[in-house]
């Protein structure tokens, strides 16, 4: 052992590796509205996501690492079916699986020489607004209860800001949108983030029963993106989700599929 | 490796690189926790008394019998709601046809208990496959894992814990609406238009082939089922005709491109009401014509 190095040093330095991981990367955002929350992130790739199914109704959004929170991810599955065929499926909460999170990463960011560079927001939809959910768990394990909204990223704080301006309780998915896609543009996300192709949009959609995961994309995604150009914002979220039952979106994932 | 600091091995299971299945993962994960631990070991063994290779399921309910057929836009599949235990009826209620996922369907007979788990964990396999892997099984891939499935069961069968399913499905690729059925051994067959299975089958596979015809509309299709129920239950003691008393109807699912239905107990009802007032008059029900009508 050459030298000795305090574990404040350690850890110091453990976390700036982390967060300097995490900078690279682009922010994401999570934004709840009256029927459900969305999940907004720029991303150019339709094939590798970064928000996804977690259950019934739980969602996963991360930045950082691909490999880091893709692994993460599906871990958070087995660990949620796992749980939910052992007891019964509403035994599955994001509760559960944010301290789960913690736990993991906690251990990971301690006793590895390398943290994983992520940021992850678990989020589960409840029956009205009040009772939506959102975790926050960062790369050291460290969990954050947010309500509202929430911003990932190296941005983070900065995202949050202009969302905390724009966001108000019971706005309509247009809205929520139009929030999202404002404080990401706001960080240099993406002045070319308005574009569906480089936008991944998700939603927990509160009125679905079983699976409340969808994602938003194609055409579906073209024409809410052009009511928040347009400023139609509210009208948004009530065409928005009232084709959800009838224009049925692909099953999660399988949006390649013609 | 990961697993050494995590402490606690499932932890560390669940990071691990590996299957997108779920029967899988908990098989090298949480084996105690899947369908079948409790059956293959010794204490399943007294079950099988004296003079009997396989009499463990005796006394338990059995689900009996379940339809399926083919029509121009998909597949239906129709259950009988009872349960019989010996020849007691164990429930009156139960439902033996589910939903797999948004274009598949399973209907058992056998052991109830069985089978429940079996369907539950099937339901759940796809559903992990899909979302690990963003994309669904295929027709056939669901249908060759439910085999696997069964053949898992094969050490429970031979105790007498039998249970086989039907399998029914709507194929993206095809556009048409396909039904597999399995022996306990795992053997997965394709079946062309129409299938049953249980203690009823025999008359309800009778009662469809002269009432099953090529290209059917959905609510022929759902009559026809309804027919083939009736008739299982005619001459089976262990088969369930709808109680029209009690508003206990048979369980009707409808596979289409536009994804799974169940008809609600009204839906089945009204089927059921036509196919009880239909008999009032004719016992038997439709007769046939004897022969083939030229034109």
């Amino acid at each position: 052992m050459p030298f000795y190095v305090s574990p404040e040093q350690a850890m110091k330095d453990k976390a700036d590796y982390a967060r300097k991981g995490i900078a690279r990367g682009r922010n994401s955002v999570v934004v709840t509205y009256d029927e459900g929350i969305l999940f907004v992130a720029p991303n150019p790739s339709s094939a590798l996501h970064k928000v996804s199914e977690i259950y019934d109704r739980i969602a996963f959004a991360a930045v950082g690492r691909y490999n880091e929170y893709e692994n993460l991810r599906v871990a958070g599955v087995r660990f949620a079916d796992t749980r939910g065929y052992q007891y019964a499926r509403e035994d599955v909460t994001a509760r559960g699986l944010a301290n789960w999170y913690a736990q993991v990463l906690g251990s990971i960011f301690t006793e590895s020489n390398k943290p994983y560079e992520v940021e992850l927001v678990v989020a589960e939809v409840g029956e009205a607004q009040d009772a939506d959910q959102m975790y926050r768990i960062t790369f050291d394990g460290s969990v954050a209860d947010e309500h509202g909204f929430v911003a990932m990223g190296g941005q983070a704080e900065q995202v949050a800001g202009v969302l905390k301006q724009r966001y108000a309780t019971g706005m309509s998915v247009g809205a929520a949108l139009g929030a999202a896609i404002t404080a990401l543009s706001s960080q240099g996300n993406g002045e070319g983030g308005i574009n569906a192709t480089q936008l991944e949009v998700a939603v927990l959609a509160r009125g679905r029963a079983h699976r409340s995961f969808r994602r938003i994309q194609g055409a579906r995604l073209e024409e809410l993106l052009s009511q928040v150009r347009s400023g139609g914002e509210a009208k948004a979220g009530t065409d928005a989700e009232g084709t959800g039952g009838a224009a049925e979106e692909p099953s999660p994932g399988d949006g390649t599929a013609p | 490796m990961v697993a050494d600091y995590l402490g606690g091995q499932f932890t560390a299971a669940c990071l691990k690189v590996g299957t997108s299945s779920f029967a899988d993962f908990l098989a090298t994960s949480a084996p105690d926790l899947l369908p079948g631990a409790g059956t293959a070991g010794p204490a399943a063994q007294p079950a099988a008394g004296p003079g009997a290779g396989g009499q463990a399921g005796a006394g338990l309910p059995h689900g009996t019998t379940i339809v399926a057929a083919d029509f121009t836009d998909g597949v239906i599949m129709a259950g009988d709601r009872r349960s019989t235990a010996g020849n007691l009826i164990a429930q009156r209620d139960i439902e033996k046809v589910f939903r797999c996922d948004d274009f598949s369907c399973v209907g058992i007979a056998g052991v109830a208990g069985v089978g429940l788990e079996l369907v539950r964990l099937f339901q759940l396999e796809l559903e992990h496959y899909e979302k690990l892997e963003g994309r669904t099984l295929s027709l056939d891939g669901k249908a060759n894992r439910l085999a696997s499935f069964v053949r898992g069961n094969l050490g429970g069968a031979l105790q007498g814990l039998v249970v086989v399913p039907l399998f029914a499905g709507f194929d993206e690729e095809t556009g048409k609406g396909r039904i597999f059925s399995y022996d306990v051994a795992g053997g997965r067959y394709e079946e062309r238009k129409y299938h049953a299975i249980g203690s009823g089958s025999v008359f309800a596979r009778g009662s469809l082939k002269k009432l099953y015809t090529d290209g059917m509309a959905e609510d022929a299709a759902i009559t026809a089922c309804m027919h083939a129920l009736y008739d299982a239950a005619d001459d089976d003691s262990a088969t369930g005709g709808p109680d029209l008393t009690r508003h206990i109807y048979p369980v009707v699912a409808v596979v289409t491109e536009d994804g799974f239905r169940q008809l609600t107990e009204d839906e089945a009802g009204e089927y059921a009401q036509a196919v009880v007032t239909e008999r009032m008059q004719s016992p038997g029900g439709p007769i046939a014509p004897l022969r083939q009508a030229t034109t």
